[in-house]
């Protein structure tokens, strides 16, 4: 009378068709989202080989006229269709390398600063002040470069510095207004000081405190434990900043533009008007008429953009490798 | 009175000629189970005075008084979280960068307050040592790590003796001599334990305080970390916190028992009792000491 | 030979500073004086750049300033850049998302880090190599300048901020949470969509605010692709050139005409006010989102 109901008696037919139903949007489901995904990855991608394949594309006039001796040229005739990006590669390193050398020093001092001297409460407001600091827009920062910092600058720093130190020859007699490589620098050191400081900061940070405690249980001063411990352990991942810093600068177009003078030629003082690759793009380009004229600036993007993704695959380097040599310990 | 006594022997060393032997003859005399102040007499290199610590609103410990005599192991036992390394960390004042720490009392070091305004800290730390509970090498070689020091310091001259005796001081010269200039990241555990002692004891210091320095070792690690210090002993002014009994038992002079203090609203650490070892151990006076060294608790 | 133990020194003198601590202390002091100092000059530029631009940029606010056009007002260039602005992170932000979805979701480590440098480099493109590559895309085939081509430069500036903001509070979700949708059976999609991406969602939200910031601010790419416009009428065309906030301060501040800087100095106040309040909203945000999940 009682007989044991076997499991597929159980199951009404209309169940399976829903549940399989289910299993089937979810698959579908799965494989769209996966679809979609790889699709944003693949569009970043193709992005990136894009922008790298327009800029040797809107060069090719001229790396055919000019060759690789574009690089070494320092002649800018637009009239005469001659063109030579050496003088701006020169503005271009000038003006990083001051603008890192000033820049790296007072980013270290400041994470320094923010990771082992301040309080908890006051790295609080100040960490997210430095970081304002970097969210200022360039075209600003140029502005008042050329309205309140220039003057500032011919007026006071640059009579000074060369009162003071004008045997050497980068301290040489100041021009007639403050646009000069130096006033560029000086905004580029604005720029890049936030993004080193705010990385130092972090790096700092973590730095284990028993190594702290170790160095100063032995009787040591607070700046002889960052020197022994703090900055031994955290150096390469500073570079690597310092690196990314370096990036920002050398890549800046509108702020130096504005404030560097446009001038041709190499010149040893930081008190000269110059240009950078980047400036003289921003500069000329919307006055650029002739092909030959457009495709020199196109070079001078290609050479910017070959130096940038040098100097950020070698901060990826070395960044990689810090944290590798940390992961071990 | 204990002050005036100390002041007098330190008065005796400066007069003699060649530098004093560290070495105290012991005052042999007190029978088991006589009061904690035996070492009257013997110069006491800490003195606390009625000790209160807080972080913030919490009391971590209170009402501790003791003297820590010279030349001798002390050891600080006691059950988890009542204050042992707190205390410990006050004698050096590596509290200091404890965010909302405060004392009340007095801890005299050679009977100078160590907690007055015209304190150095780092004097403080240059003359009483720390080796912590997990070994802290720096990433150097095993060289820098003990020569670290002793250049700021400006010990530069004959360094390379320094090292050498450094790390035969802390039993590890044999294992390390040619490897020098190796890094201080590649030894084992005990082995990177026994040089943070050694980059203690580089610099001389009055007093090496350890804060459970064998916790995170092996037995045969913990065994060296041991017999070490019975030969640290005639030089140093050893403190030594432990939470096991028998490191306490095999190792010290005298012992301090702290305890959690449940009697008022908060609980916070104390200290019990402070007695020689032996007596500690065999009969001591409060009965809390008996229920924990017995086994009953902790 | 040296032994151990004649300290050189007397441990019973009073513990100020002995032998060359005072020395050391002095150089310690002076390092730290001079890391404060170093912190004390940014705030200082900080200020002084603040300053400076309220000052001289409030005497230029009013109402007309900020509806009317050219040569009164900046009302068409706040209208074009918010165009901008907003097509450029329509296109960003999904695309962002899905990349850190298919990070935590999809990838294996190779494809991790590779993705990860792709990021990386498209982050330090300097904005004006993009201008280039604007231009050479869509601005010179179609030969006429579009609101539209700068968005999608600037889509390409905010992809690795919004990509790797949106990562990080990803990575947040905590492990048990996919597991509890795994072991219900529930499938990837469903767990992405009804659970991970709304507990995500705080985080993402901050990452585009930021992004936005930072587009907004944006010139270079602006200059080759929408920088020759009738300033004096709004215009909401994506597909001509459009006014726009950068570009005006940038001419205006080369153009050296006194009564334009006062009307720069205007812009430069506006587009730094919305600048810093978005950043600051967007902090905000994200303290009170790590409380949030930290409890």
């Amino acid at each position: 009378m009682l007989e044991p109901a076997s499991a597929s008696d159980v199951r009404p037919p209309r169940r399976n068709r829903s549940a399989e139903r289910l299993r089937r949007i979810d698959r579908i489901g799965d494989g769209l989202l996966y679809g979609i995904c790889a699709f944003a990855c693949l569009l970043a991608v193709v992005t990136l080989l894009l922008v790298a394949y327009e800029s040797v594309n809107g060069a090719s006039p001229a790396i055919s006229k000019f060759g690789l001796g574009f690089l070494t040229s320092t002649t800018w005739q637009p009239n005469f269709g001659e063109f030579g990006a050496g003088s701006l590669i020169f503005g271009t390193a000038f003006s990083s390398f001051f603008a890192l050398l000033l820049g790296a020093p007072i980013a270290i001092a400041i994470g320094l600063y923010l990771s082992e001297l301040a309080p908890k409460g006051v790295r609080g407001i100040v960490s997210p002040l430095v970081e304002m600091l970097a969210a200022i827009p360039s075209v600003i920062l140029g502005f008042w470069g050329i309205l309140i910092l220039a003057p500032f600058v011919h007026e006071r720093i640059e009579p000074f510095l060369h009162d003071t130190l004008g045997f050497l020859p980068i301290f040489g007699e100041p021009q007639t207004t403050g646009a000069s490589v130096f006033t560029a620098s000086l905004i580029l050191t604005i720029m890049i000081v936030p993004i080193i400081a705010s990385i130092s900061r972090d790096l700092f940070l973590a730095v284990p405190r028993e190594l702290q405690d170790g160095a100063s249980a032995l009787g040591a001063t607070r700046w002889e434990v960052v020197r022994g411990v703090v900055l031994p352990s955290t150096g390469s991942g500073v570079i690597a900043a310092s690196l990314l810093g370096l990036g920002r600068a050398l890549g800046e177009a509108i702020a130096v533009t504005q404030v560097i003078g446009a001038g041709s030629e190499i010149k040893a003082s930081l008190f000269e008007t110059g240009d950078t690759l980047a400036g003289r793009i921003a500069n000329q380009f919307p006055g650029a008429i002739t092909e030959l004229h457009q495709a020199s600036l196109f070079y001078c993007g290609l050479i910017l953009l070959v130096i940038g993704l040098l100097s950020n695959l070698l901060a990826q380097r070395i960044g990689r490798r810090f944290a590798y040599a940390q992961g071990v310990k | 009175m204990s002050s005036t006594l100390d002041s007098l022997d330190s008065f005796e060393q400066r007069l003699a000629p060649t530098p004093a032997p560290r070495l105290r003859i012991q005052d042999q005399g007190a029978p088991p189970g006589a009061s904690p102040h035996r070492h009257i007499g013997v110069e006491a290199v800490f003195e606390a005075k009625d000790i209160s610590i807080f972080y913030g609103r919490k009391k971590a410990l209170a009402g501790v008084s003791l003297r820590i005599p010279r030349s001798e192991i002390t050891a600080l036992i006691g059950p988890s979280g009542c204050g042992k390394t707190t205390f410990l960390r006050s004698l050096n004042r590596m509290n200091d960068s404890v965010p909302n720490f405060r004392i009340e009392g007095q801890i005299l070091y050679h009977g100078h307050d160590m907690y007055a305004s015209n304190v150095d800290q780092v004097e403080v730390r240059r003359r009483i040592g720390m080796v912590f509970q997990k070994p802290n090498p720096f990433p150097k070689s095993i060289y820098d790590n003990i020569a670290w020091a002793p250049r700021n310091l400006g010990l530069k001259h004959d360094l390379d003796e320094r090292v050498e005796q450094a790390l035969r001081g802390a039993a590890l010269w044999d294992e390390v001599k040619d490897r020098l200039k190796d890094s201080a990241l590649g030894l084992s555990g005990g082995q990177q334990q026994r040089l943070c002692i050694a980059r203690a004891i580089a610099i001389e210091p009055d007093v090496l305080l350890l804060d459970e320095p064998a916790s995170a070792l092996d037995p045969i690690a913990t065994a060296s970390i041991e017999e070490l210090m019975h030969t640290l002993k005639g030089r140093f002014t050893i403190v030594i916190v432990t939470h096991n009994m028998q490191q306490a038992a095999r190792v010290a002079d005298q012992t301090a028992f702290f305890s959690l203090d449940s009697s008022a609203h908060e609980p916070s650490g104390t200290l019990v009792e402070f007695t020689d070892t032996a007596t500690m151990f065999t009969n001591p006076a409060d009965p809390r000491t008996r229920d924990y060294v017995t086994g009953r608790f902790g | 030979m040296a032994e151990i133990g004649a300290a050189g020194f007397d441990p019973t003198t009073p513990l100020s500073a002995s032998g060359n601590l005072r020395r050391r202390q002095f150089v310690s002091r002076f390092t730290e004086a001079g890391a404060t100092g170093a912190a004390v000059l940014a705030i200082a530029v900080l200020a002084i750049l603040i300053y400076t631009v309220a000052a001289r940029g409030a005497g230029a606010l009013s109402w007309e300033f900020l509806t009317t056009g050219e040569p009164t007002g900046i009302g068409p260039a706040l209208i074009g850049t918010a165009v901008i602005v907003a097509i450029a992170t329509a296109i960003a932000t999904p695309v962002g998302v899905l990349i850190a979805i298919y990070l935590t979701e999809f990838a294996g480590p190779r494809a991790t880090r590779f993705m990860k440098a792709t990021l990386d480099l498209t982050n330090g493109l300097p904005s004006i190599i993009i201008g280039l590559f604007i231009f050479g895309l869509l601005i010179k085939p179609l030969e006429k300048q579009m609101a539209f081509a700068a968005s999608v430069a600037l889509a390409v500036i905010q992809l690795p901020l919004i990509a790797r903001g949106s990562l990080e509070v990803l990575l947040l979700v905590p492990g048990n949470l996919r597991e509890a949708s795994d072991a219900l059976g529930v499938s990837r999609w469903r767990s992405v969509i009804g659970v991970i991406l709304p507990s995500a969602l705080g985080g993402i939200v901050t990452a585009t605010v930021l992004a936005v910031a930072r587009a907004a601010g944006e010139t270079a790419p602006l200059i080759f692709a929408s920088s020759v416009f009738d300033a004096t009428k709004v215009g909401l065309n994506p597909f001509e050139a459009l006014p726009n906030i950068p570009v005006t301060i940038f001419f205006l501040s080369e153009e050296g005409n006194p009564t334009g800087f006062t009307r720069a100095w205007g812009a430069s106040l506006v587009l730094i006010a919305v600048i810093l309040f978005a950043s600051l909203g967007a902090r905000a945000l994200l303290s009170r989102n790590r409380e949030r999940t930290s409890r």
